[in-house]
């Protein structure tokens, strides 16, 4: 007997996954802006979505690519003093309507780029070592950020990081509304990418790199590339911890906030997407949630990381990612089996 | 077709191969056999581009590949099988495939992926399978698969016989000498002596970097020096 599977065909699932997106980004931003939750809890949130970033930014070098980079701050650091400085140039509190929210674009794409660029000079040596061997170099990298922004306060003359002082009065830029669409559009992108031959070859990688060397896979181009958009992408975050926080200080960017993300990404799960977003989600609120035992927080903390190693070292997800069609699917033709049965 | 002229390859400081040559020339089996660690798998990654030689050329089809990234020499129609069968394990029989045909246009792809199914029904059978759980027989077949899906002029196998057993071995020659019938022309580099020899046109013999032999495959079965060396007997 032939089985007939239901299919949702592709052009209606892009339709109900768009038409859902723009229902939660639209509808959660009425309700947070609405007054439907406090201002601590909406800056929770917007903490959460600024990690939700780090760590899915994160999770294309480490979970898709396989390497262990270990300077994920330096590179939204590297972001943030960007966004900071051209923030603060352009004056961006001051400006009205669509050169606000231009302000806020350009600042956006240009910590990207800054940062992407960094991910480059970085990426090009360091991705010819493996293992170990990476995690010192990008750890490396990191640390002469931090040691970099707290020593130099100008640049030809141009006072513009202000050293270990902080750079500060950054407009405000960061809303509840531009976290969210930053990251869907993070995971949208991402998303798309991997799911084209380029993120194919990227997984060859990890799978098995001379394999994916006889295969015809440009190895060091890919490699490249994906740490490339993992930095973008951690750029992008560190703008808007910018224009979050108002004010910068070297010392946040330091190895404590890359170890940080990768626990995201490790307790989430290397390789998934929908692992890092929850377990961003967790690590954030957790700490938060548990601010009235403050001594014993980060014992739970560690706690939880030491539990979800020993009973599931793959993470919380695995290898696992979540397809809204999937599942739309499955209870389609769960219906249908059981009425076979009837 | 293959023409390695005076190859020498370093890793680091260690000479690996030593003022190399060798041919294959269009339908033919040659294969190159040799203990552990007198080069055959050096040569052949060198040939592939994923290493690359100090002095000498290598050349296919009269144009130099010696000095290309493995990509490139790929698209000039060689396919390499490598060692240790290096199958991406975490993806699906069917994606595997796919990687090997990395380089060609999608629409290419799906004739090859049928062509590959046909001469592998068990990997038909098993097209949504997870490749790190197949047998060790069914990954070379995959591993194997994954190179013709480049559709090469030739194919370069290293050491298909690997950790297999003896009536698997039997049936990885089987598919090589139908490969060969159908058309491709093949480098095999071989431990397993006996089995190579009986399969192939012509043969060199390696020691530690240099071609000590070479010669028909059959009289080489029936030298008194091969015999001793390799074929125990």
């Amino acid at each position: 007997m032939k089985q007939t599977v239901k299919r949702i065909p592709m052009p209606v699932r892009y339709l109900i996954n768009t038409v859902l997106i723009a229902l939660l980004v639209f509808g959660s931003t009425a309700y947070v802006n609405g007054g439907g939750v406090s201002g601590y809890i909406t800056k929770v949130l917007m903490v959460i979505g600024i990690n939700i970033i780090l760590a899915v930014s994160l999770n294309v070098a480490t979970g898709y690519l396989g390497q262990l980079p270990l300077g994920h701050a330096g590179f939204m650091a590297v972001g943030a003093y960007t966004g900071g400085i051209f923030l603060k140039a352009v004056n961006a509190s001051e400006l009205g309507g669509a050169g606000y929210a231009a302000a806020i674009a350009a600042a956006l794409v240009l910590s990207g780029l800054v940062a992407a660029f960094f991910g480059i000079i970085i990426g090009v040596p360091a991705l010819r070592l493996r293992g170990d061997y990476l995690a010192i170099i990008t750890l490396g990298f990191g640390e002469i950020i931090r040691v970099v922004l707290t020593n130099i306060d100008d640049l030809l003359g141009f006072k513009l990081t202000y050293g270990a002082s902080g750079l500060k009065r950054i407009p405000k830029i960061t809303s509840y509304f531009n976290v969210l669409v930053c990251v869907v559009l993070t995971c949208l992108v991402i998303h798309l990418i991997m799911k084209s031959r380029h993120g194919r070859a990227i997984l060859a990688i990890r799978e098995n790199e001379i394999a994916a060397e006889s295969c015809g896979v440009r190895t060091t181009y890919y490699k490249v590339m994906a740490f490339t958009l993992s930095a973008f992408f951690a750029g992008v975050a560190g703008c808007l911890y910018a224009g979050y926080l108002g004010s910068l200080q070297p010392t946040t960017f330091g190895f404590m906030k890359s170890i940080e993300i990768l626990v995201m990404v490790v307790l989430g799960g290397m390789g998934s997407m929908l692992g890092s977003i929850l377990s961003a989600i967790t690590l954030t609120a957790l700490p938060e949630a548990l601010r009235a035992f403050e001594d014993y927080r980060m014992v739970a903390y560690s706690l939880v990381l030491v539990l979800v190693m020993i009973f599931k070292p793959t993470g919380l997800m695995g290898q696992y990612d979540f397809s809204l069609s999937r599942i739309l699917e499955k209870l389609l033709n769960l219906g249908k089996k059981s009425k076979k049965e009837g | 077709m293959l023409k390695v002229e005076g190859i020498d390859v370093f890793y680091g400081n260690i000479h690996a191969v030593r003022q190399i040559s060798f041919s294959v020339e269009q339908g033919e089996i040659v294969t190159l056999i040799g203990a552990n660690g007198a080069g055959k798998s050096t040569i052949l990654n060198t040939v592939s581009g994923l290493l690359r030689p100090k002095n000498g050329t290598v050349t296919f089809e009269g144009r130099r590949i010696d000095h290309l990234p493995p990509h490139k020499v790929l698209t000039f129609g060689l396919a390499q099988v490598p060692e240790g069968r290096r199958i991406f394990s975490r993806m699906t029989v069917e994606e595997n495939l796919e990687m090997g045909g990395y380089t060609r246009p999608g629409a290419e792809c799906a004739g090859a992926l049928e062509d590959v199914y046909r001469r592998f029904p068990r990997l038909a059978e098993r097209r949504r399978q997870i490749a790190g759980t197949l047998s060790g027989g069914e990954q070379q077949m995959l591993a194997m698969g994954r190179a013709l899906m480049a559709k090469p002029k030739l194919l370069m196998l290293d050491e298909p016989s690997m950790g297999l057993a003896p009536l698997l071995v039997e049936q990885i020659f089987e598919i090589i000498k139908e490969l060969h019938a159908a058309g491709t022309t093949i480098l095999l580099v071989e431990q397993n002596a006996q089995m190579a020899l009986s399969v192939a046109d012509r043969a060199y013999v390696l020691e530690t970097g240099r071609i000590v032999m070479e010669g028909a495959a059959a009289a080489l079965l029936e030298d008194d020096k091969v015999r001793s060396a390799y074929l125990g007997s």
